[in-house]
């Protein structure tokens, strides 16, 4: 029993880890339509950022937080504007095959520009850990899965409560109706990927902070990984990514845990197959009648 | 229509760079010199290593060139990238052996990218020598024949894998142990099973991770209940490292014995150096040498590329002088002959150790088990497999 | 429609007329083994571009578990030719990996194909990496992680020619059967071929299997042909691989996904010397491809021979087409 509350605490950080990131991915596809596959990159360059503004400008882990997810919310604008916008009238899989590219993009550039090898990330939060009767928790366990929900919490406040909020569930209902309305989509649009790409960057330092390791490559597993449970909570849908990135976390943890940890992943997806073809649109998907 | 020949002209012009690049690189060779490839994953899941051996490659000729070449004729390189694909790499030997026509080929870093390799350098009757590349059928074929072209710098895995379990039984008094490794990496079942079959304790547990994974606490906290001497971690020092660091935090105090895949001082960044006591690995090569061939190669790393060299690049450069060696001995930089003369190899001395091959191609080393204490080398021993 | 009218001669003449460039090529010295790797590597992609196409440009399903498909026929190819070292096996292996691959794809099709869009695109996903996994804990079957090498040289180019040119031709004809009109109207309006009582999942299944089946024999070449296969080949890259080439070439036109794979090896090829800054071009080269040609090469038109024809002579296509009326 104490082990399994253990597990669960081991789940419930490797699962905000992939909420973090399925947030990202969550709103560009609720928007857009469009499976980012460069959400997984800009998280590698998040952490980049965190670990040159540490080790160089010698700041704290708020101020790296911040610089970070300034950083990539602009990098990520830049993306959408050159790559993405040219193609809005196309294919959804022709922008798909773009991502693919920027994906590509992101990563050599990387390998070319800074190396392949792995870093230590320079520890700026001293890790502690908290023994609570036979189980424990580390400091940075409970900061990333605070982390996790302040940004969730934050993010469906935006969503709900502001006006670009309310601008940007109109333009994923839908786009033209909201154009007439006066929303200018284009600029919602950059913004859903602002906000989206800000998540990704602290995803970045967070896990360079958790893990104490970043590699250019670091992006694609995790990224991934987060689509899978953007889709198994249902995209497009905000609680849909955390609550999908905490169970493929915990199913994760309690195969490796319980189970045979060399089929871990082809349980995974075993489940994934299974819950998509019971709720077609993910956990808290709304199953919208088809048009005709 | 206009963007369409934008996009038309953009791809024309991509192609004509590439004809441009590759005709100047034709045009540079000449009769005095001695053309060698070097093939490396230099982009993709494992340009962790082939970059660190690539630079190594490329370190060794510019030494070499630099006091006069091979029997006063300079190296010239050909430098490919296999993008850790392995049909690549097959592709990539094939035009190194016929279109460059090189002597040797150096390269790649991993078992299945230099057994892809290894069909076309035989076809083209060209040697290639393996830095690294681990798994015991890389230098025979299926029929347990020797594969006539295909070297290698480092261990195979049979070799470590006893090595190791020896070394845990009489120097670590294990009478169990636990395996945690890799199984979707070649490596790491290669040596979890020569581990398993010569460790005359119990193996009581065998625990899996894959390559891009960060977290371990789940398989951790599993081994943490189980009772045992010694823990095995047959991987590379990205994940190692990263293992080390939360099995201490979560209070395994065992032991941790690994292969030379953790030769890498990134293994102590990323475990933080209080948390790397109690952790043995087999070696090549030790920084802490003081044999003035391997300073001399740090030193020269370091200034190239401003980053300590790891095992990697050692096994790389000695590559290097391997077949510097074999093309001098053979007096001839034709292929076969090159061939002829590494065959015969002995007494070969590098920065990894003085060897010579045997009858499979495979260097006849000693294996030294480092062990850390701290984050420091503190203690070397010798192991024969045997 | 006759089987030797106008059209298909001149396809033929033309396949006849590429084989022979080649065959020329090669004995002249033009093509030497490098070249024929890279030739090669083509036709097999060429054959995975076909097959998925199938799947995605005729009946809208976006799969993206390609690889696979080719796993299964790698392997049976692999593990039948190290028993059988001969053509014998080959074949075997052929026709084993081919019905293995559309056993598993009629099983996984049947549900999963109601999924839409991108929910089949993640399923499809899963489904690759599951048989990756599942071939990766084979034990000495697979031979697990380190894969099987020492595979027979059993492969030529003649081989991967003939094939493609079989797969090509069999899959243009299904474009134009009722069957494969059938399934192009599922990705034009599902709902509306519905209402025509079109049994919508019958077809996308059938796709879908044939897809299977195609990457299956991509494998059962390339596993011959390169003589060592392990799990990690057929990662989910690979099947983005061969996802951009199909969409590079164009959606549905299976002309467009011959000239993309063919363009797309030898850009591979030219970018070879820059090392690793060749990722780096070939994303670039990507993303504005994708930029300033969204539809790919040929968009769903194929490269038209007959349309080229009835330019020349009007009058007897005036003549056909009355009698037709």
């Amino acid at each position: 029993m104490e082990n399994l509350i253990q597990q669960l605490i081991n789940g419930l950080s490797l699962g905000s880890i992939y909420a973090l990131l399925a947030l990202g991915y969550t709103m560009v596809y609720g928007i857009i339509k469009l499976i980012n596959f460069a959400h997984g990159e800009i998280y590698m360059i998040g952490a980049f950022v965190g670990y040159y503004v540490i080790n160089y400008l010698g700041v704290g882990l708020i101020p790296a937080l911040l610089l970070s997810m300034s950083f990539t919310a602009v990098l990520g604008v830049i993306i959408e504007r050159v790559a993405y916008k040219p193609l809005r009238k196309s294919s959804r899989i022709a922008a798909l095959i773009t991502a693919i590219g920027v994906s590509y993009l992101l990563q050599n550039g990387m390998i070319y520009f800074v190396g392949p090898e792995v870093r230590s990330f320079p520890q700026v939060v001293e890790n502690s850990l908290y023994t609570i009767g036979s189980f424990q928790v580390s400091k940075m366990q409970v900061l990333i899965i605070v982390t996790t929900f302040i940004l969730m919490a934050g993010l469906q406040f935006i969503i709900q409560k502001t006006k670009m909020g309310k601008a940007m569930r109109a333009v994923s209902i839908d786009s033209q109706a909201a154009e007439l309305m006066g929303i200018n989509p284009d600029l919602v649009i950059s913004f859903t990927f602002f906000l989206g790409s800000a998540l990704a960057g602290a995803a970045g330092v967070l896990v360079g902070m958790y893990y104490n390791s970043i590699n250019p490559m670091m992006g694609y597993a995790p990224g991934l990984k987060a689509f899978i449970a953007a889709v198994l909570g249902g995209i497009g849908i905000v609680p849909g990514a955390v609550l999908g990135g905490f169970a493929i976390g915990l199913i994760e943890v309690l195969i490796s845990g319980y189970g045979n940890s060399m089929v871990r992943d082809a349980v995974v997806y075993g489940i994934l197959i299974v819950i998509l073809l019971v709720r077609p649109s993910g956990i808290l998907g709304k199953h919208a009648k088809e048009k005709v | 229509m206009k963007k369409w020949v934008a996009g038309v002209t953009a791809m024309t012009a991509l192609v004509l760079a590439g004809c441009e690049a590759g005709d100047v690189e034709n045009q540079t060779g000449d009769e005095g010199s001695v053309k060698l490839g070097s093939m490396f994953e230099l982009t993709g899941a494992v340009s962790a290593y082939g970059n660190a051996e690539a630079n190594a490659v490329s370190l060794a000729i510019d030494e070499i060139n630099e006091e006069g070449g091979i029997d006063g004729k300079t190296i010239e390189l050909f430098e490919y990238d296999t993008k850790s694909e392995d049909t690549e790499a097959a592709s990539v030997a094939t035009k190194l052996a016929t279109q460059d026509g090189v002597s040797a080929i150096i390269g790649p870093a991993t078992s299945g990218a230099t057994k892809s390799a290894i069909p076309s350098v035989n076809r083209a009757e060209v040697p290639l020598v393996s830095p690294s590349a681990t798994d015991d059928t890389v230098t025979i074929d299926g029929n347990g024949d020797v594969q006539p072209f295909a070297y290698r710098i480092g261990f195979q895995d049979s070799f470590q894998g006893v090595s190791l379990a020896k070394f845990a039984e009489t120097e670590l008094d294990a009478q169990t142990a636990i395996i945690l490794g890799d199984n979707s990496s070649d490596y790491a079942t290669g040596l979890s099973a020569t581990f398993k079959e010569n460790f005359s304790g119990e193996v009581v547990g065998e625990e899996n991770f894959t390559a891009d994974e960060s977290d371990f606490s789940a398989v951790l906290t599993r081994i943490k209940n189980e009772d045992f001497d010694v823990l095995f971690v047959p991987g590379y020092y990205e994940q190692a490292g990263l293992i080390i660091k939360q099995a201490r935090e979560m209070g395994i105090e065992q032991p941790i014995l690994g292969p030379d895949g953790f030769g890498n001082d990134t293994l102590i960044d990323l475990a933080g150096a209080g948390n790397v006591s109690d952790v043995y690995y087999t070696s090549h090569f030790s920084v802490n040498s003081e044999d003035p061939k391997v300073q001399g190669f740090i030193e020269s790393y370091e200034e190239t590329y401003g980053s300590e060299p790891d095992m990697f690049s050692a096994l790389a450069y000695d590559a290097v002088f391997v077949v510097k060696q074999a093309i001098e001995e053979a007096g001839d930089n034709a292929p076969t002959a090159v061939n002829d003369a590494l065959a015969e190899l002995s007494d070969f001395e590098g920065i990894t150790g003085a060897f010579s091959f045997d009858e499979n191609h495979n260097p006849i080393k000693s294996v030294t088990i480092v062990e850390l204490q701290d984050g420091e080398e503190v203690n070397t021993t010798e192991v024969s497999p045997k | 429609m006759r089987i030797l009218n106008k059209t298909n001669g001149i396809w033929m003449i033309l396949i006849v007329l590429s084989f022979g460039l080649l065959q020329g090529a090669i004995l002249l010295g033009l093509i030497d083994a490098f070249y024929e790797i890279t030739l090669v590597t083509i036709l097999i992609n060429m054959i995975l571009a076909i097959g998925l196409n199938v799947i995605i440009g005729f009946s809208g399903q976006f799969s993206l578990g390609h690889a696979g498909f080719m796993a299964i026929g790698a392997y049976a190819t692999g593990i039948l030719t190290k028993q059988f070292p001969n053509y014998g096996g080959m074949a075997a292996g052929i026709v084993v990996g081919g019905i293995i691959a559309g056993i598993v794809a009629l099983i996984v099709g049947i549900p999963t194909l109601r999924l839409k869009g991108d929910y089949l695109a993640i399923a499809t996903l899963g489904v690759a990496e599951i048989i990756r996994i599942i071939i990766l804990n084979m034990g000495d079957l697979t031979n697990g992680a380190a894969g099987l090498s020492g595979i027979p040289y059993l492969s030529t180019w003649y081989i991967g020619f003939f094939l493609a040119v079989v797969v090509l031709i069999f899959a243009a004809n299904y474009k134009y059967s009722s069957v494969g009109r059938a399934t192009i109207s599922v990705r034009e309006d599902e709902i509306a071929a519905e209402s025509l009582g079109i049994h919508t999942t019958r077809y996308k299944t059938i796709a879908f299997v044939m897809g299977a089946v195609t990457a299956a024999i991509a494998g059962s070449i390339h596993a011959t042909y390169f003589s060592v296969i392990s799990p990690d080949q057929f990662n989910f890259m690979k099947s983005i691989d061969i996802l951009i080439i199909v969409v590079f070439g164009g959606i549905g036109s299976l002309t467009g996904s011959v000239i993309a794979a063919t363009v797309l090896g030898v850009l591979n090829v030219f970018l070879q010397p820059f090392g690793s800054f060749r990722m780096i071009l070939y994303a670039i080269a990507l993303i504005s491809i994708m930029i300033f040609k969204p539809s790919g090469l040929m968009g769903t038109k194929e490269l038209n021979i007959s349309s080229f024809i009835r330019k020349k002579d009007k009058s007897e296509n005036k003549k056909r087409e009355e009698k037709v009326r």
